[in-house]
């Protein structure tokens, strides 16, 4: 893992409330899709890291791309940063997704709800390079409506079929991604989701319901991101192997798990 | 760089008076590809129990000015995976190890007091009977004067090791709980623990942490910190081990002269994982910029 200032090296607006932010760090030649990284908030009141998602990386400029919703103090901060500005960084962490098991797949089913979209955009970019080609890859994204942006919908049909559901029906299925999969999707033989846990835990039960393996990327408060401070878990079917019962940590056993494997 | 930044604590020598506060920092081994544990004066592990514990629910943490709460509700493998993987990972390193032991009772404690008494590698053992985030036994042993000096008492017939015990700062009378912790046969003193807190989600109505309460740390802490180590300094003869808020050389260097002979760093690791070895620096800049040779001399210099 990276520990370092990393200088901002592009800064923009995608839609109301969500950024891009560019980060030229050593992070970018070892990190992989579904990792994350904890990025300093610069005051010192606000002292724990933030986590937010690689959403690409390229090791030869050696940059990564951070996407997110602005909430509160720290992802405000990071939306108002300028080229040249530096933040701390720390990753990456986490497992990452299992893009491995994708390779023999046919039908690699993406869903992501909100500002979950931006570790897939690494993932399906992954996937593609390791041969995977567009027609065997759907994403299907989530958004509020057309009028708060649809934000990454464009770099994702560069790279899968895309599906759109949109919870006020100005574009896509009107309604949740579950609806718009229960419309448009007709076969799946791999999952990977990140969103709300709400959605989540409907990604899992459909996965379930089919047999279908689902990779799903979860979230929890976080303090120190490196796995010391147990401040993340989550409940697991198995024993966990930290601390023995059943609780994984979702910095550093996760953020991605095999759905079956969490109580979600 | 001739300061002598040694201090010793009951017959034990560190190196320098820097070690991690129990809970920030595993057992030494997350940190280790940004802290250089062979750095330390000493490597506090997480608190371990008898058996494995699952903790609280989550949410267990939330940002507070200048700090966080936690709730982590001890989780922890128990002592016997505790001594096969985490003790023997630290048996590569040249530090101090001091073990944070937990309980629910008595016997729990004296379990893991007993486990630990042929364990070479282990030098100090450190009692919390202080966690604010456990229900039953713990707290009351540490706010309860009579039972603080029972349980010391207990645990000093059955520990091979010098024992540290560590003092909630959730009581009326610090001085007092210090005074019985002696009384019962501490070798040394550590506070503070975490400040007993909550916070509350207004627009979800909801507390911030499942647990409803939790435990405050971080700067926002230190004073009330630096006034405990003081009090408990100025009423035991054992040294004293401080933390509260902790972030620089400087920081450190307030609590020695407080009174404490070592100091720990806690929440300050999640903000920066090399944080130790920049106290440890600064506290030998302040000692070269202000003429001091050895940094024990200004212990408890200050009243
Ligand atoms: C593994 C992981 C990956 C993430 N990836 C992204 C991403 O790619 N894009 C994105 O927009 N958001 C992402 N998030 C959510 C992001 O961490 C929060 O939106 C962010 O921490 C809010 O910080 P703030 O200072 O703006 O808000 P504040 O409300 O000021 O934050 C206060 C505290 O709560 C924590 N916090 C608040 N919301 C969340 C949350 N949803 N999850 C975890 N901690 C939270 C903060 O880290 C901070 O410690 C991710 C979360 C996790 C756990
Ligand atoms: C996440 C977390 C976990 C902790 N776990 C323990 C523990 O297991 N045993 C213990 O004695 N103290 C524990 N503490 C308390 C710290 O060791 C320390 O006393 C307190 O946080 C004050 O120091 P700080 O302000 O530098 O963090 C924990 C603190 C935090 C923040
Ligand atoms: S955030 Fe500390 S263990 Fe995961």
């Amino acid at each position: 893992m990276i520990n370092e200032k990393a200088v901002v090296t592009e800064n923009k607006k995608l839609a109301e409330g969500v950024f891009s932010t560019v980060f030229r760090t050593e992070a970018a030649g070892i990190c992989k899709a579904g990792q994350f990284v904890m990025v300093g908030t610069g005051s010192d009141s606000r002292l724990l890291k933030r986590p937010i998602s690689i959403s690409g990386a390229d090791p030869v400029s050696g940059e990564i791309r951070l996407v997110y919703r602005t909430v509160g103090y720290g992802t405000t901060e990071l939306s108002l940063s300028k080229e040249g500005d530096s933040f701390d960084i720390l990753g990456p962490a986490g497992n990452g997704f299992p893009v491995e098991k994708a390779a023999d797949r046919q039908h690699i089913l993406l869903v992501a709800g909100g500002i979950g979209a931006p570790p897939l955009l690494y993932l399906v970019r992954e996937l593609k390079k390791q041969g995977i080609d567009r027609d065997r890859i759907t994403a299907v994204l989530g958004y509020r409506g057309e009028k708060y942006g649809l934000f990454l919908k464009d770099e994702f049909e560069n790279e899968a079929n895309v599906v759109l559901s949109s919870d006020d029906g100005s574009v896509g299925v009107h309604g949740t991604v579950m609806d718009a999969i229960g419309e448009k999707v007709t076969e799946a033989d791999m999952i990977f989701a990140c969103g709300p846990l709400g959605m989540l835990k409907a990604v899992k039960g459909y996965a379930l319901e089919k047999g279908i393996p689902a990779y799903i990327s979860l979230e929890e408060k976080m303090a120190c991101g490196v796995g010391a401070c147990l401040g993340c878990i989550v409940k697991t079917a198995g024993v966990d192997s930290h601390s023995h019962v059943n609780n994984a940590r979702i910095c550093t056993e996760g953020p991605v798990f095999e759905a079956s494997e969490v109580m979600i | 760089m001739s300061v002598d930044l040694s201090v010793n604590i009951a017959g034990v020598t560190f190196k320098n008076p820097v070690m991690d506060a129990s809970g920030t920092f595993g057992s030494g081994m997350e940190y280790s590809e940004f802290t250089d544990l062979n750095k330390l004066g000493a490597v506090v592990t997480k608190g371990v129990s008898d058996v494995p514990w699952e903790g609280n629910p989550t949410p267990r943490i939330a940002e507070t000015p200048s700090g966080m709460m936690n709730a982590i509700g001890l989780q922890n493998p128990g002592i016997d995976v505790f001594i096969e993987r985490d003790l023997k990972f630290l048996e590569d390193f040249d530090t101090n190890v001091i073990v944070n032991v937990c309980g629910h009772r008595e016997e729990e404690y004296l379990t893991v007091v007993e486990r630990l008494a042929d364990r070479k590698r282990v030098q100090m053992l450190e009692i919390n009977v202080s966690c604010p985030n456990v229900k039953t036994g713990g707290i009351a042993f540490g706010t309860d004067a009579g039972m603080l000096e029972h349980i010391t008492s207990e645990i000093k017939k059955k520990a091979a090791q010098p024992v540290i015990m560590k003092l909630s700062p959730n009581v009326t009378d610090i001085a007092e709980m210090g005074r019985a912790a002696e009384a019962g046969g501490a070798d040394a003193i550590s506070l503070i623990n975490t400040l007993m807190a909550m916070k509350i989600d207004i627009y979800k109505r909801d507390f911030a942490i499942a647990n409803k309460t939790g435990g405050l740390s971080g700067p926002a802490i230190r004073p009330v910190a630096v006034r405990m180590v003081y009090d408990v300094s100025h009423a035991v003869k054992v040294p004293v081990i401080g933390m509260g808020g902790i972030t620089s050389g400087e920081d450190a260097i307030e609590f020695m002269m407080a009174g404490a002979s070592a100091v720990a760093v806690g929440m300050y690791n999640f903000h920066d994982p090399g944080a130790m070895l920049k106290v440890i620096k600064g506290i030998e800049d302040f000692c070269e910029k202000t003429g001091v040779k050895a940094v024990n001399e200004i212990i408890g210099c200050v009243g």
